[in-house]
């Protein structure tokens, strides 16, 4: 087997990003150019101006998460169609955080698993935050949540999402404010109507402002009527969903009335 | 590709060759995104799919062509056609394209 093979089983295994562009219709079909995230090359589309330009956008979708096909001049003119490449992007599993080592956390880090998350359980309180109690996360943290945010939070992108379920304001209340320094995509908080108005009036007194605060999906997930933690999991990762997609959804932070 | 990577070790250590086929575009509803990716290699033996299960079929008998040197590494499509040339689709009538070629780089 090749070089080029070779190293993307390797970026795989390690969960190393890398997109792969091979040319799909063309004289030169079957060719491949290996592409890393920082940006180091293996292999060759057929001329280095091609190589230039393929990698400049794959770099590009890899930042996205996107595979598709491009169409290039033989060498690399954009607007013409003399082949074709597709990209295929292999980037890092998105992120879900959650904040609070509760029952309803266990429920929401499985779900996360199955929809293919990175799961991370933070929680300041250790004899709560083991990896016994929540032997399916990827990483449980003992620590503050604004602390983990700090020290992580330059990696979250669109794609993640950080949900804080402790319905402690104590705890709440930073973990929200050191969210909405990052670019995450989504950011949600459990607690009954009650609970939400308290924390919102909190937030905005720490000088969350009303744009800032519009983005925290609280009371956090859809309004499906969920009741169990398994219930509320699943309208809380359709709502990650949703946000991610943009499609319309019922939300209980634009609803009033009961959660249950 | 990560979900085959283990098969195509022990198919590599085998010494078998193997051919790949990629989703690379859907048209309409499909049931795999690109990227999604099976393998077979020139025992029959297949892993990873490329769809819900109504492709995969035909997949194995080009995969079986291209290693006999039948046919060269392309593009192949499969779905609703209004002329009916294409005899294989998918169920919930979109278009998937595939790449095939075999795991030689």
């Amino acid at each position: 087997m090749g070089a080029v093979f070779d190293a993307l089983r390797e970026s795989l295994r390690t969960e190393s990003p890398v997109a792969l562009a091979t040319v799909i219709d063309g004289p030169e079909a079957g060719a491949k150019l290996l592409v890393h995230q920082d940006g180091r090359q293996l292999g060759t589309l057929g001329s280095a101006d091609l190589d230039r330009v393929v990698a400049r956008d794959a770099l590009a979708e890899l930042e996205s998460g996107r595979s598709g096909v491009r169409h290039y001049g033989a060498s690399g003119e954009a607007r013409q169609a003399d082949l074709s490449v597709f990209i295929e992007s292999h980037a890092a599993r998105p992120q879900l955080v959650i904040f609070g080592a509760v029952d309803f956390t266990r429920a929401l880090a499985a779900q996360g698993k199955l929809l293919g998350f990175r799961v991370t359980v933070c929680d300041a309180r250790e004899v709560f935050a083991t990896k016994r109690r929540f032997p399916m996360a990827d990483e449980v943290v003992v620590d503050w949540p604004n602390r983990l945010l700090d020290r992580i939070g330059e990696s979250l992108g669109p794609r993640d999402a950080v949900c804080v379920l402790t319905h402690d304001n104590k705890f709440d209340v930073p973990a929200v404010v050191s969210a909405l320094s990052t670019r995450v995509g989504y950011i949600g908080a459990m607690g009954s109507r009650r609970t939400t108005d308290t924390r919102n009036e909190r937030l905005l007194a720490e000088g969350v402002t009303a744009d800032q605060l519009a983005k925290v999906m609280a009371p956090i997930g859809l309004d499906i009527g969920s009741r169990s933690p398994e219930e509320t999991a699943v309208s809380i990762v359709a709502e990650i969903i949703s946000t991610r997609t943009g499609h319309a959804a019922p939300n209980l932070k634009d609803r009033d009335g009961a959660i249950h | 590709m990560l979900e085959i990577l283990d098969d195509l070790d022990r198919w590599q250590t085998a010494g078998r060759r193997i051919a790949v086929a990629r989703v690379v575009d859907i048209e309409g509803s499909g049931p795999r995104d690109p990227g999604a990716a099976m393998a077979v290699n020139e025992d029959g033996e297949v892993a990873g799919s490329v769809s819900g299960g109504c492709v995969e079929g035909a997949v194995v008998v080009e995969a079986m062509q291209l290693l006999d040197g039948d046919r060269g590494p392309g593009i192949v499509t499969f779905g609703f056609s209004d002329d009916e040339a294409f005899a294989v689709g998918l169920t919930c009538g979109g278009i998937i394209h595939l790449f095939i070629e075999e795991l030689d780089w």
